[in-house]
């Protein structure tokens, strides 16, 4: 982790951009080098590389794991983030754009680009609202039209639908292609692995007699290459899940939230774990005061509101950050900073449970005869902690991990809701359902934002909640293996 | 009144079908006592699951009959079958706490039971509910049907078993190792109410065990299994006469007793193949001392001895029998350690007392004491083996710890524990660690003293690194070949996990754990306990080899007589915390002053062969 605040904005020079690295960014990065390194590790593991692959052979779990991956690509390319140039005469230093972008933004920038003035309806080509149009001299209250969906139509009220329906089918084809290209790809790998011919391969594959559910995995691969056509690309000439108060796509919007939230769950959650484990450990094993005192300041922290405190510490940091504003240069940093530490203080509140189950845990291993063997070889106390609890914990740590991923993705969009959690000015599920709650009560409502945020949210939190199922299955020794 | 036919179970797991049991077919007359005995996993608790059709999901009966007075209870509807489980057959378990439901009354479990399955209801269900705890000797019945489980003793609580096993009158009593988690003397009263109810009502006992000692004291006729399959089948007085199959020698030949002592005992070599292979030839050909080629390449049929004798073994082929071989001469041993010169004290405990304090409040203050041991005073010397005997609950347990200092924190120790002169009561943490390597611990569970997280490498470089940081790396690998060469374990498992081994030989790596630090004392907490007999039998001839070649001292903890005596050259029979009675285990095995030790050595049941 960074050093001194300023340190972490690190930026660089690429001709024509800048790099620049966020806090949160280095969150990620080092969430995925740790992942690479115990992927490693696990598979130079005989038990836990047998057990993880019980957690994937579960159609269910695959699939998750499938939905989980392609959510976290499209956070990863939100991750990257840069300035771009403005200009670059030579003698002057060159000066970069205020706003700082993501690859995804570059990907997206037609939606990003594309704002309408106000509300729009999924696929609409009129706004949602009337306003005072002049034509020819005439000032009329009517449904304009879009500025940035449906321009290509002549004649909209007619094509239109004939026109979804033509872009829908070749999107579909495009995926369906795309998902055709990776079916063959991994059946030519499989052919090459087992040695066999690639008819035999696709055979295996499609009849599920493979190690892993290659056959549910393709499938979900297949459904989200079909959708994604879909969507990108009637994205291209509409605004699909339709625009929000200030006219952003909302598919945008969306695919922008994503990262956050994930951002949230892995961050809050790697603030936890060191707490949680440490504590736990320490009061279960050394049990007397040392327990007392861990027990009482769980006990404290679990009987405060926790939205509460996150209230009274956002508010500290905002005045913080509006104080400094030379250590934030751009809205970005300023917006990220403040999901920073918003993380870190949803980390810090809910460390309870985790720390209580694993309390427990070691109490009951405190007397396992393999504890007793090495006190009676005079092995010391950190290396008893370290060496034969902490690895028999870990288990626990990983099913509690997994489960509150989705809980904290959810704990954002209740703190952004009561308005506590992250900037407004971010992009987040959170902030989007706070929108939607007055959008419903107009008349005719303002369905889309809800449905959208609701219906993206859902899937991650489901897809994350049956992956954990997965993980939970294999890792725990009471499950029942049939 | 029972029979089974070709009965075949098969149970799906990931690892593949285990066929737990395969073509069993045996009949159960009306009265009688019939024992079906097998090692662990040898598929003898799945054959009268398969009866009760109380299988795991992942079990089914795959082929094969079971006939209960002409219905084959396989092909029942679930709904009928009900009907005959209680009414017909009936179980007890191992597990007297578990079985119990510790949230209803005792009464109102047995009461479910009678209203269900006879016509009696409300008070004549409960007055014939405490008509049955009467009669399996529950004192003050009347009382006792109120109260819940946990308040009973384990005993107690599976006399309210069979008292709810029996109270529908069933044909059949199917009672799935009754008295393994009980205590000796506790197990002997058991099977002599078994016994006595089933003279007075005249039902059926199918008697689920691995101890030969039970099956000697209650059974009438004797199955034995190994790995799926019926090996052996005859009168209790024939195969305790004259038992036929090499397995069935080999288990009576490893049960350690007093005739055995200064011989090795006849540990069967290996142990019991796993279910989910084919087999070619006979099961328990690559353990047989005896086995032919022939053997490894057909499977014996069960060839009939006579009109009620069978036997599943090409020695007693009708056509060209195997030649079985005399088993290899006992090696005696020289009984070496019994002759040997006792050396200097090396343990003496002296009024040893050990208290847990009870805490209770809010401030968790110690409001009071349980006594665990009281006044325990024993020496052990160089090279010999010290047993302290006792039923569960006497301490002997407690007693270990207190000697390597693993209560410190826990619990309140007075008196003295010396070693080697050294005062390990008041020894300071350095002092402290010296000592240990001096005295080691091996426990009773093979798979959980050993860290499921570690190598078997680390697991026994850890008292080398601790006790003696001083060897160098190259220094500690060679000692651990070393090791494993001494308990008998490939060099190469160093690198293996401990869920890779069975239970025996998790027993040897934790043998081999101990010896990393030449100690001289090693405290052994029931080290067979959880064994079956062919592998305990070869645990005590290493354990008995490692004294004679490395003069080290036991401290055996346990509760298995037989083990005692063939092993120990002092006893101390230990009660409520308290030796009752000590002395050279010949002397007191054979003529004990004290009530209870008579008490207890008369429990014990036997198994031995009978002089034809």
């Amino acid at each position: 982790m960074p050093g001194p605040i300023r340190a972490c904005v690190c930026s660089k020079d690429y001709g024509a951009m800048k790099i620049v690295v966020l806090w949160t960014d280095w969150v990620v990065f080092f969430v995925m080098a740790a992942t690479l390194l115990y992927a490693w590790k696990v598979r130079h593991t005989p038990h836990l590389a047998s057990t993880w692959r019980k957690a994937f052979a579960s159609p269910t779990g695959s699939a998750a794991t499938t939905v989980l991956a392609a959510f976290v690509s499209i956070g990863v390319l939100d991750t990257l983030h840069y300035r771009r140039l403005l200009s670059n005469s030579t003698g002057t230093a060159p000066t970069y754009g205020t706003e700082t972008l993501s690859l995804l933004d570059h990907l997206l920038r037609r939606q990003q680009a594309g704002k309408e003035r106000s509300y729009s309806a999924p696929l609409a080509y009129l706004a949602y609202e009337k306003e005072a149009v002049t034509t020819n001299g005439e000032t009329r209250r009517i449904y304009p039209r879009l500025i940035n969906a449906g321009t290509h139509l002549q004649d909209p009220a007619h094509d239109r639908a004939a026109d979804v329906l033509t872009r829908g089918f070749v999107g579909a084809i495009k995926g369906m292609f795309v998902a055709g290209l990776l079916a063959g790809l991994l059946t030519w790998f499989k052919s090459r692995r087992n040695g066999r011919g690639l008819a035999a391969a696709w055979f295996d594959i499609r009849s599920g007699r493979t190690r892993m559910p290659l056959r549910v995995v393709l499938t979900t691969v297949s459904v989200l290459c079909l959708l994604s056509g879909i969507v990108l690309a009637l994205s291209v000439e509409y605004h699909v899940f339709g625009t929000d108060r200030v006219g952003n796509d909302l598919f945008y919007v969306v695919m922008k939230s994503l990262r956050t939230a994930l951002v949230i769950g892995t961050l809050s959650t790697l603030v936890t774990m060191p707490i949680a484990v440490g504590l736990g450990i320490l009061a279960g094993y050394l049990g007397g005061w040392i327990d007392e005192v861990i027990q009482y300041i769980y006990t404290v922290i679990n009987s405060i509101p926790y939205v509460l405190l996150i209230a009274a510490t956002v508010l500290i940091l905002m005045t913080f950050i509006d104080n400094h504003a030379d250590l934030f240069p751009t809205a970005a940093n300023r917006t990220d900073a403040r999901l920073f530490f918003l993380c870190v203080i949803l980390g810090m509140t809910s460390w309870t449970d985790l720390c209580r189950l694993i309390r427990g845990e070691v109490i009951k291993l405190r007397e396992a005869e393999y504890i007793q063997a090495a006190q009676a070889f005079g092995v010391g106390t950190w290396r008893i902690l370290s060496v034969h609890l902490l690895p028999n914990v870990m288990h626990l740590i990983l099913i509690s991990m997994v489960i509150s991923f989705s809980g904290l993705v959810l704990a954002e969009a209740v703190l952004s809701y009561v308005g506590i959690g992250v900037d407004p000015a971010m992009q987040s599920f959170g902030t989007l359902i706070n929108t939607a709650r007055l959008e419903l009560s107009r008349k005719p409502a303002i369905w889309w934002t809800l449905a959208t945020a609701f219906s993206f949210m859902f899937t991650l939190v489901l897809s994350a909640n049956i992956f954990s199922d997965a993980v939970r299955d294999a890792f725990d020794p009471r499950a029942i293996h049939n | 009144m029972l029979k089974l036919d070709q009965l075949r179970t098969e149970i799906y797991s990931s690892q593949g079908t285990v066929v737990a049991v395969d073509g069993v077919t045996l009949d159960i007359q009306p009265g009688e006592t019939f024992a079906l005995v097998g090692e662990s996993g040898s598929g003898k608790s799945v054959t009268a699951l398969s009866i009760t059709r109380l299988l795991p999901d992942n079990a089914c009966v795959a082929a094969g009959s079971v006939l209960l007075g002409g219905t084959n209870l396989v092909d029942l509807a679930e709904r009928d079958m009900r009907r005959y489980r209680g009414r017909h057959i009936s179980m007890i378990f191992q597990e007297p706490a578990t079985s119990l439901n510790p949230v209803l009354t005792i009464g109102r479990q047995i009461i479910e039971v009678i209203e269900t399955h006879t016509e009696l209801h409300g008070a004549a269900a409960r007055s014939k509910a405490i008509d049955w705890l009467r009669r399996v000797g529950i004192p003050e019945p009347e009382r006792r049907i109120d109260t819940y489980s946990f308040q009973m003793s384990g005993g107690q609580k599976q006399r309210v078993m069979i008292a709810m096993a029996l109270a529908t009158e069933p044909e059949l009593l199917i009672a799935d190792e009754p008295t393994t988690a009980l205590d000796v003397t506790v197990q002997k009263q058991i099977l002599d109410l078994l016994l006595s109810l089933q003279r007075e009502r005249g039902m059926s006992i199918l008697l689920i065990t691995h101890d030969l000692g039970v099956v000697a004291q209650v059974a009438d006729r004797v199955g034995i299994m190994y790995a799926g399959e019926l090996v052996e089948l005859a009168t209790k007085d024939e195969f305790f006469s004259r038992p036929m199959h090499p397995y069935a020698n080999g288990l009576l030949g490893a049960l350690p007793d007093v005739d055995k002592r200064g011989h090795t005992l006849e540990a069967i070599p290996g142990s019991a193949p796993t279910l989910t292979q084919a087999f070619h030839g006979c099961r328990f050909a690559p353990r047989c001392h005896a086995a032919t080629e022939r053997c490894r390449q057909e499977a014996p049929a069960l060839y009939a001895q006579g009109a009620t004798h069978a036997v599943r073994c090409f020695g007693f082929a009708p056509t060209n029998p195997v030649v079985i071989s005399a088993l290899p001469e006992r090696i005696a041993g020289a009984g070496a350690h019994n002759r040997r010169e006792a050396g200097d004290v090396l343990l003496r405990a002296d009024k040893l007392r050990v208290r847990f304090p009870i805490r209770s409040g809010l401030m968790q203050r110690i409001t009071g004491y349980v006594d665990a041991v009281h006044d325990v005073s024993f020496e052990l010397r160089q090279g010999q083996t010290l047993a302290l005997v006792g039923e569960s609950g006497s301490g002997k347990t407690t007693t270990g710890k207190a000697i390597l200092q693993l209560l410190r924190g826990s619990a309140v120790v007075d008196g003295s524990a010396t070693l080697n002169g050294l005062e390990l009561m008041t020894a300071n943490d350095r002092q402290l660690h010296g000592a240990r390597r001096q005295m080691q611990i091996i426990f009773q569970d093979p798979f959980g003293s050993l860290n499921p997280r570690m190598r078997v490498g680390e697991i026994l470089e850890e008292g080398i690194l601790s006790l003696q940081p001083d060897v160098s790396a190259v220094g500690r690998t060679e000692r651990i070949a070393v090791l494993l060469d001494k308990v008998g374990l490939p060099r190469n498992c160093v690198t293996r996990y401990p869920h890779e081994f069975s239970g025996g030989q998790r027993q040897r790596i934790a043998i081999a754990r101990a010896l990393a630090v030449d100690p001289q004392l090693i405290i052994c907490d029931e080290p067979t306990s959880a064994l079956d007999v062919s592998v305990q039998a070869q645990i005590l001839n290493l354990l008995k080899g490692l004294q004679q070649e490395l003069g080290v001292a036991y401290l055996f903890i346990t509760h298995n007589i037989g083990v005692v005596e063939y092993l120990a050259d002092h006893v101390a029979v230990m009660q409520d915390g308290r030796i009752v009675e000590a002395g050279r285990s010949a002397e007191l095995l054979s003529s004990p002053r004290e009530a209870y030790t008579q008490t207890l050595l008369a429990a014990v049941p036997r198994a031995r062969l009978k002089a034809v």
